[in-house]
């Protein structure tokens, strides 16, 4: 379809792109634009102006930072995917980015923008939460620390302020005895999630120690599956795990569209939580 | 000696040009000063427009015209339907711009025609509409009820037909077996790569209309039927059209207003449509309730088979919307022999878009009926389903056949491509492997789906045509010209849109000529171009214009031969003709044809009653329909926990006669069986109660892309078709008829044990889960 009128600015830097954020309420930040161009191309969005950062050297690359890796918030999907500092330092987000969408739109969306999009049907949300990322944020006022489970505050909506843009993402490197497993479930390669199960699991003599969830499209944000995460400390593989994992959709308030009713996608995110930490614990 | 060119695998011509983008789509195209067109639609499935005001659209800057249905209200006419399938149809009023009520969400109820897209988008907002809600009809049952509302003023019964053979009555009574099932279709949203666009020139007098259609030469007619443009003053191009799987067989709202909107502004006009209008106005396919009753014999033979159809026609009756459902008349019966026949079938009208051909149009429908059927008559009897289609099917050497039905099928052979396909599926080793499945009560389950389909293609003989109250002939129309160089040029009264006419053409034409591949051109798709042609639909284009095109051949050297006897002095019966070349018998006295081709260029010396120019045309018109058939094998993996099917293997063993070139064939078979794949497990157009379109965009109407499917292991048989001397039977559509019910047979296999019996399409993991969730509440086993 047609967006409607809008400016476009390609600010220098990110002062000035923050300071033309934050002297237009109806403005909006333009990345790689493969969640907000649909938006004005079905005329969803009337943005008055876009900002356009995609260009932003300071925004770009991957960097190894000892005890977490920063992903910058311009970096692509298919640059993290690949990125030695990620497949090292965090694997989790390389299994998962992998599975973002499509080749083609892997190499022109970021990092940052499909968080910032705040879309809890992205892949990307839920292995944030479940790491404890750090979201910076960065505004005329210098850099703000944001924890992921501060971030994500509704449908589409996170805890940036006008004239804010996400910089960066910092993810905590886990170290030795963990293992990852992305699970996502959707009906066509290039779907959405109808759910997704990020976990990350730390096994000892044989059961897990630790266990950290999150889940994609759970509800209006991702969402953390405390209940079945407590349940896992100490269950050793087997029935116990499977016990446990009946519990991840506790407390959650999943959608309904029309790939799956809340029931089903509880349904399913129990399945999917025990696959996750199955692989996860290296137990296939 | 020449290679023969019929039966190689000649990679396109098509090809190169596609591929880096050299094409031409309606949307390449512009003419100077081109204004462009965007269309207000309707936000309500049912209304009364009280009010509409346009003057907001036309005080914007770059705005040339806005218009309301009511300002083309004494012109638009009525878009037309070609086929009243019965004495009682209702065919409503169909005004191209709603007038005074709307019908549908998305029917057009106003335009804007501006300098640009981005200022007519615009200023589509600016128009305002009251809208009057009147009640949405939505579900077909509740239609047919007595004080519901109404769609039309007549009634939402748009037709009835029913067609009886035998005795039906007592064929079920007294039977040992009785199968009664209810079937659905569900509603199905074509999605051509290419979405449609229209552009119309004039020079105050003719008008040139670009559009991305299948059928130029029917939409001049109707064009000028619908807007009393005289025919002549109209000249049709379809430039190159990316898909169409009959979406693009249709005389569009659109075309007709474009048209309209040349002749009022006597400007040049164009339309593109977006994807997310396409999905709301693109006719949509299927939509049917499919009653099923069969009798049969304690051993599996079947009595008789009932077929009673509910046909969602939408909100109006297009160019061919009754008749689709009413194909499945004469294939319900299928390949399979019974004592007695009776097929029945309701049309009824609903707030919706209308629906229309879709690939297959009618005969998905029909072979999705029995093919499932088949499986749960073997499964009521304890016999495999293959055995069971073995025990009912007519045999090699009872060809011809006359059905049930009142076809006559010409030839088959389908033990033949069941033993095929069947060794190739390895079909045994599969069937223990979902034992030992079973037996362990392993979470993925397998199941095995088998189709043994026909299909009646090759449209079509025009006296039945006529006789079906078809408003148009089957014939197909060919013209081959020699040039003076002694290339070849062909005009093709078909018009593709994918399938490769230009190559299988011409490898037709260097065999029947003996010229080289590459001398050939084909010309396709233009009114001016090639006069006479009845375009491309019902997998008919090789079996009648194909056949056109040799036929033509034939009549040119025919001529060749005789100016070649008065060049050489002999008699015509003194030469033979090989590898482009006559030779006068036992003598080194030759010609080429390209020799020839000159010399009746020249035409210093031509016998008396040859004229000029060494070229011919030929229409032909078939006797008989074809009658592809195969035997199509599906393996499915279902996660009954998730309830994801997958599949794992397919097998495709197609009888479509003679093969022209087997790289096409098999690419319209990865593409068919593709997009009946899709109908199984993908896709679905869905309405809410209020009649909105749920799947507008495609994140909510899913295609499935090459990776979501598997490989596909392809074979053939051959049982050339006796109707036509190519013995070429049609491809376009044999994949998408003959995988839908193979899949969903399958899924339903693999959870037969637990209880399951039907899952209704598109098969996803959401019902699959809930059919195993009900079976277990209800104590089923497992």
């Amino acid at each position: 379809m047609i967006p409607a009128q809008f400016d476009y600015v390609r600010p220098g830097s990110v002062a000035e792109a923050c300071r033309e954020l934050a002297s237009d309420e109806d403005a909006k930040a333009l990345a790689g634009g493969q969640s907000l161009l649909p938006f004005l191309r079905l005329r969803l969005a009337y943005p008055s102006k876009l900002v356009d950062i995609g260009r932003l050297a300071e925004l770009k690359g991957v960097h190894e930072r000892g005890d977490h890796v920063h992903i910058g918030a311009l970096a692509t999907h298919d640059e993290v995917m690949r990125s030695p500092v990620v497949n090292a330092g965090c694997p989790l987000v390389a299994l998962a980015v992998a599975q973002v969408a499509d080749p083609a739109i892997r190499h022109r969306g970021t990092f940052g923008g499909s968080l910032a999009h705040a879309d809890p049907a992205g892949d990307l949300p839920a292995v944030a939460l479940a790491l404890d990322a750090v979201f910076v944020a960065a505004s005329e006022q210098g850099e703000r620390e944001i924890p992921a489970a501060a971030f994500f505050v509704d449908y589409l909506e996170s805890s940036l302020r006008q004239g804010e843009i996400l910089a960066g993402v910092r993810i905590p490197k886990l170290g030795a005895g963990w293992g990852f497993h992305y699970e996502k479930f959707h009906r066509t390669a290039q779907a959405w999630a109808i759910v997704g199960v990020a976990a990350a699991v730390r096994r000892s003599n044989g059961s897990i120690a630790e266990a950290r969830i999150g889940l994609t499209n759970m509800g209006p944000t991702p969402v953390r599956a405390h209940a079945a995460e407590a349940a896992l400390r100490g269950a050793e593989l087997g029935d116990q795990v499977r016990r446990a994992c009946a519990e991840a959709a506790a407390g959650t308030a999943p959608p309904a569209d029309l790939h799956a009713q809340p029931d089903y996608r509880r349904h399913l995110a129990e399945v999917l939580t025990g696959r996750a930490v199955r692989a996860a614990a290296g137990a296939g | 000696m020449t290679v023969q060119e019929v039966g190689r695998a000649r990679r396109r011509k098509e090809d190169a040009k596609l591929l880096t983008g050299r094409t031409q789509w309606t949307d390449n195209l512009s003419r100077p000063g081109v204004l462009h067109v965007m269309f207000l639609r309707s936000p309500m499935a049912h209304a009364r427009i009280s009010r509409i005001d346009v003057s907001g659209a036309r005080d914007l800057p770059g705005v040339v015209a806005a218009f309301s249905g009511q300002d083309f209200a004494g012109e638009q006419g009525s878009l037309p339907c070609a086929w009243p399938v019965t004495e009682d149809i209702v065919i409503p009023e169909h005004p191209p711009m709603a007038v005074s009520e709307v019908r549908y969400v998305g029917e057009a109820v106003a335009c804007v025609v501006a300098t640009d897209r981005y200022r007519a988008a615009d200023a589509l907002e600016a128009i305002e509409v009251d809208y009057e809600p009147l009640p949405a009809v939505v579900d077909m049952r509740q239609a047919l009820a007595d004080d519901g509302p109404k769609v039309h003023e007549a009634g939402n019964k748009a037709f009835s037909m029913k067609l009886t053979s035998g005795d039906v009555e007592a064929a079920f009574r007294d039977a040992p077996v009785v199968i009664d099932r209810t079937y659905v279709q569900q509603r199905l949203i074509p999605s051509a790569m290419e979405p449609r666009a229209v552009l119309v020139d004039t020079d105050g007098e003719a008008f040139t209309i670009w559009s991305a259609t299948q059928i130029p030469h029917v939409l001049r007619v109707m064009l000028a039927v619908v807007t009393g443009i005289p025919e002549h003053k109209l000249r049709v191009i379809a430039p190159d059209v990316g898909g169409g799987f009959g979406s693009k067989l249709q005389v569009t709202a659109e075309e007709v207003l474009l048209l309209l909107l040349a002749r009022r502004l006597g400007k040049p006009v164009k339309w593109l449509e977006t994807r997310s209008e396409g999905n709301l106005t693109v006719h949509h396919g299927r939509d049917q309730i499919q009653h099923v009753r069969l009798a049969a014999d304690a051993d599996g033979r079947i009595r008789a088979l009932r077929v009673d159809l509910l046909a969602d026609m939408g909100a109006y009756l297009m160019l061919l919307t009754p008749g689709v459902p009413t194909l499945g008349a004469q294939m319900c019966n299928a390949i399979y022999k019974m004592d007695a026949y009776e097929f029945a079938c309701t049309g009824v009208f609903t707030t919706k878009m209308p629906t229309d051909a879709y690939r297959g149009a009618g005969r998905p429908e029909a072979t999705f009926v029995i093919e499932r059927v088949m499986d749960e008559l073997a499964a009521e009897i304890g016999v495999d389903p293959v055995e069971v289609r073995r025990r009912n099917w007519i045999r090699h050497d009872e060809f011809p056949f006359t059905t049930i039905s009142g076809l006559t099928y010409d030839s088959g052979n389908y033990e033949a491509a069941t033993e095929r396909a069947l060794s190739l599926f390895g079909y045994d080793k599969l069937r223990a492997e979902q034992n030992d499945r079973r037996d362990r009560g392993d979470p993925v389950q397998l199941g095995i789906g088998v189709s043994t389909y026909t299909e009646m293609c090759g449209l079509a003989p025009s006296r039945l045509l006529g006789a079906a109250n078809f408003g148009a002939g089957g014939w197909e129309h060919a013209s081959v010209r020699m040039l003076a160089t002694g290339k070849v040029e062909v005009a093709t009264g078909t018009t593709p849109h994918g399938q490769g006419h230009v190559t299988a053409w011409s490898q037709i034409v260097a065999d029947a000529l003996g010229v080289p591949f590459e001398d050939v051109a084909v010309l396709h798709g233009d009114t001016a171009i090639v006069p006479k042609g009845m375009d491309t639909y019902g997998s008919r284009s090789l079996a009648v214009g194909g056949v056109a095109v040799v036929r033509a051949c034939e009549k040119v050297r025919d001529k060749a031969r005789r100016l070649a006897a008065h060049l050489m002095e002999c008699s015509p019966d003194d030469l033979e003709f090989e590898a482009g070349t006559f030779t006068v018998r036992g003598t080194e006295s030759r010609r080429t044809i390209q020799e020839l081709a000159n010399a009746a260029f020249t035409a210093h010396d031509l016998p008396d009653g040859v004229e000029a120019r060494l070229d011919s045309d030929a229409t032909f018109d078939p006797e008989n329909f074809s009658f592809p058939h195969g035997t199509h094998l599906c393996a499915v993996e279902v996660d009954t926990e998730t309830g994801m099917v997958r599949i794992r293997s397919y097998v495709a063993v197609d009888d479509i006669g003679k093969v022209i070139n087997p790289l096409i064939v098999d690419g319209q078979l990865h593409g068919g069986i593709a997009q009946g794949i899709a109908q199984a497990l993908f896709e679905e157009a869905v309405y809410d109660a209020d009649g909105n379109l749920l799947t507008t965009t495609m994140a909510d109407y899913l295609l499935p892309s090459a990776a979501d499917l598997p490989d596909f292991a392809l074979d053939r048989t051959e049982s050339p078709a006796t109707s036509n001397p190519l013995g070429v039977k049609g491809v376009g559509e044999a994949g998408t008829i003959a995988s839908t019910p193979a899949v969903v047979n399958a899924v339903v296999d693999a959870l037969r044990p637990r209880g399951v019996r039907d899952i209704q399409m598109p098969c996803t993991p959401e019902r699959v889960w809930r059919a195993l969730a009900a079976q277990e509440r209800e104590g089923g086993q497992g």
